[in-house]
């Protein structure tokens, strides 16, 4: 495993929900990473953001890491779970909770 | 010269059959945002019903589209909104 994947295979497990997303959960640098703080505050689900503009390493690794070629990317217990478009459908169907709730993450979903 | 919209098209129809498929560029709505290039084509929408999508789960279905046009990611596709349907 090179240096990189060990880099992100250790963040992606470092929390129960990791987000890769293009600057950071306050301050979104692009539409389709901002949607995906948008829902994952929504549920209020807790998540490490992990800005891949910082470090252009990162942001082509984690395009290998997951065979994913595009960002924002989603992780849950470690397993890739999707970009933008799956958050957004897994969300509108309420699997996306569902899903926090069935890998033991706590949720505040807001009525 | 062909457009990366009509080498997606080709690419998509000749991979998957696909029975409804549209391919929209949406690059000009994201104009100075990054990965936006002068040229345009960067920023694209697909939206793809196909049999080979029957019992796939949405991220297979995303995998198999993107897989496809890996190409064209290579040579500057940066953003490709999805929705893959059975068809």
């Amino acid at each position: 495993m090179s240096d990189m994947k060990a880099f992100i295979d250790s963040e992606v497990k470092s929390s129960d929900v990791v987000l890769f997303m293009k600057g950071t959960p306050q301050f979104p640098m692009c539409g389709f990473s901002g949607q995906v703080v948008q829902i994952l505050d929504y549920i209020g689900v807790p998540y490490k953001g992990i800005n891949v503009l910082d470090d252009d390493d990162i942001r082509q690794g984690v395009k290998e890491y997951s065979n994913w070629p595009t960002i924002p990317q989603l992780y849950v217990k470690g397993e890739f779970l999707g970009g933008c478009d799956i958050v957004r459908e897994m969300f509108k169907a309420g699997e996306l909770a569902e899903h926090m709730k069935a890998n033991g993450i706590p949720v505040t979903e807001r009525a | 010269m062909t457009t990366r919209r009509d080498r997606i098209v080709a690419a998509l129809t000749g991979a998957f059959a696909p029975t409804r498929l549209s391919v929209v560029d949406e690059s000009h709505l994201h104009e100075g945002h990054g990965g936006w290039r002068e040229s345009g084509e960067t920023h694209f929408r697909v939206a793809i019903a196909a049999p080979a999508f029957a019992g796939k789960t949405r991220l297979a279905r995303h995998r198999m589209v993107n897989e496809t046009l890996a190409p064209e990611f290579a040579a500057g596709l940066h953003a490709l909104a999805i929705e893959a349907g059975e068809a």
